[in-house]
């Protein structure tokens, strides 16, 4: 903690506190939900398949 | 009669479109008054005085312009796409990107050459003196020639595509920002020291730069949607 | 007949899968430890500035997700290149990958520079060349990533967008210098947020740390979408039936 006396003072940022930690916030919340949206689109991608692997079985059975 | 030759097939292609659009004459003249009426609009909403208008003057009949060419981009391939001549053409054993100069030629005398003869009377209508009008036409004289060849590339990147004249906006006007800003800022250099000289060799850059480029990318992007 | 096999062994689809499943976590180790240690430079190391405080912590993710923005840019570009020119499928696929990932770095970067500008210009937005430029670069991204999901065909889809983004990325400095050109022209030299005249080598070092930590996490999810891609692409193949057999 080299120049922060305080946790209140390193949130306050000497009063630009607001500016700094919305613009962190966002960046990284942003970046967390880009590989939520990967991840998700990861999943649909895999049960699409899967459901089409299952429809050609049922296709190959009959 | 010797065997055709390039230039041959670029005055076909301009002659075709230009009869097939004077048929339909609904579709030029549609650019034309969506052009008239965004311009005066804008006294309507910003209000009458003379100097806000000769200030912002450039600035809208430029963008009013940009617009109306953009609207009309559509319809440069989309006819002959439907009907199949498009790829009659491309089979054609002249280069593609002759045909689609003459393409873009033709929608220029039909959309870019019609603008630049209105502008006068819409810049007298915001308050624009005389030596600012000829600037204003020499500005749209190069520009709208740059604003129909990239146009073309959005044309024949939404061939066939839903919801493709929004789209080509999406896609073209990025690319119109140099222009824009060339051309309106011309007729506002008009007092200054530096004059226009630097805007409009700047603008004939951009035009020699977009005739090379442009028809090479067009044609690319025809036969990716002709595939 | 070995040497070029080697070189062409992993642009296909099948054989790049795993290869990207195998690189993912290490990008990402590598993205966390730069984060972590940017941060701490960041927060802890740069001294306050003595003219703009504190405020001016937020250039480290602001120069670092413009840049990244620029960058990703003119990546896609590459990849649209050979895509398009030696009709390789992964490249067309990886150049679709990358857009978001771009389009998000744009408007992170935006973000960032309004609530910069704010305390330093004393507006949110302020028509500086950089920020106007970084702009019309977040629509090329929307126009590419529009048209991409406009057209049904894949193929097609991925081709016309990679086109569209050669066409982009040889505008960009066409645009970039007419609004430096139009920028300096209406406010002359723009105040922009000119750092100490010798900016202190430890906050390049850190920016630096900064525009890594972001490229490795850049390279994870871009290899992780383009992953999905894959699947998404060659479902219908033999190869990925079997692998998600395997995986059930």
């Amino acid at each position: 903690m080299s120049q922060w006396h305080s946790i209140g003072e390193f949130f306050a940022m000497g009063g630009y506190g607001f500016y700094v930690w919305g613009s962190y916030l966002v960046t990284f919340g942003f970046i967390i939900a880009e590989i939520f949206l990967v991840r998700k689109q990861r999943r649909d991608v895999r049960k699409q398949i899967a459901r089409l692997a299952r429809l050609n079985d049922k296709v190959d059975e009959t | 009669m010797s065997r055709p030759g390039v230039f041959d097939a670029f005055r076909a292609v301009v002659a075709r479109d230009m009869t097939l659009a004077m048929r339909r004459k609904t579709d030029v003249l549609n650019a034309l008054a969506f052009f008239i009426i965004a311009v005066t609009l804008f006294p309507l909403g910003v209000g009458p005085e003379i100097e806000t208008l000769r200030a912002i003057a450039p600035g809208v009949i430029w963008v009013a312009a940009l617009l109306a060419a953009m609207m009309s981009l559509g319809r440069i391939f989309s006819g002959d796409y439907e009907d199949g001549t498009l790829e009659q053409m491309l089979l054609g054993n002249f280069p593609v990107s002759i045909m689609v100069l003459g393409k873009v030629f033709a929608h220029w005398l039909l959309t870019g050459v019609p603008l630049v003869l209105l502008s006068p009377l819409l810049g007298m209508q915001l308050g624009l003196g005389e030596e600012a009008l000829w600037v204003l036409i020499y500005t749209l004289l190069l520009g709208t020639p740059v604003l129909s060849l990239i146009g073309s590339v959005g044309a024949a990147l939404t061939l066939g595509v839903r919801g493709g004249g929004v789209l080509i906006s999406l896609l073209v006007l990025p690319l119109y920002v140099p222009i824009l800003i060339f051309g309106a800022g011309a007729v506002e250099a008009l007092g200054t020291p530096s004059g226009i000289q630097p805007y409009l060799s700047i603008q004939g850059a951009i035009l020699a730069l977009s005739v090379a480029l442009t028809p090479m990318a067009t044609a690319a992007a025809l036969r990716i949607s002709m595939e | 007949m070995a040497k070029s096999q080697t070189w062409l062994y992993f642009s296909s689809p099948k054989t790049f899968y795993p290869l990207a499943g195998k690189l993912i976590p290490w990008f990402t180790a590598l993205a966390i430890v730069l984060t972590v240690i940017g941060l701490y430079m960041g927060f802890f190391v740069a001294p306050t500035d003595y003219k703009q405080g504190d405020s001016y912590r937020i250039i480290f993710i602001h120069v670092a997700a413009a840049w990244m923005s620029m960058f990703i840019y003119a990546v896609m570009a590459g990849y649209a290149v050979i895509g398009l020119v030696w009709n390789v499928k992964l490249s067309e696929m990886m150049a679709s990958s990358l857009a978001p990932t771009g389009a998000i770095f744009t408007f992170l970067a935006l973000w960032t520079g309004a609530l910069w500008g704010r305390p330093t210009w004393g507006a949110y937005w302020v028509w500086d060349a950089r920020l106007t430029s970084e702009l019309i670069l977040l629509f090329l991204y929307i126009g590419y990533m529009a048209l991409q999901s406009a057209i049904d065909d894949p193929r097609r889809a991925s081709r016309a967008s990679a086109l569209l983004a050669i066409v982009g990325v040889i505008n960009l400095p066409i645009i970039y210098f007419s609004v430096r050109w139009w920028n300096t022209l209406h406010q002359g030299a723009s105040v922009s947020p000119e750092m100490a005249p010798k900016m202190a080598a430890d906050m390049k070092t850190t920016m630096m740390v900064m525009v890594f930590a972001f490229w490795m996490y850049a390279i994870a999810i871009v290899l992780a979408r383009v992953r999905t891609l894959i699947l998404e692409r060659e479902k219908n193949t033999a190869w990925v039936v079997e692998l998600l057999e395997a995986k059930q």
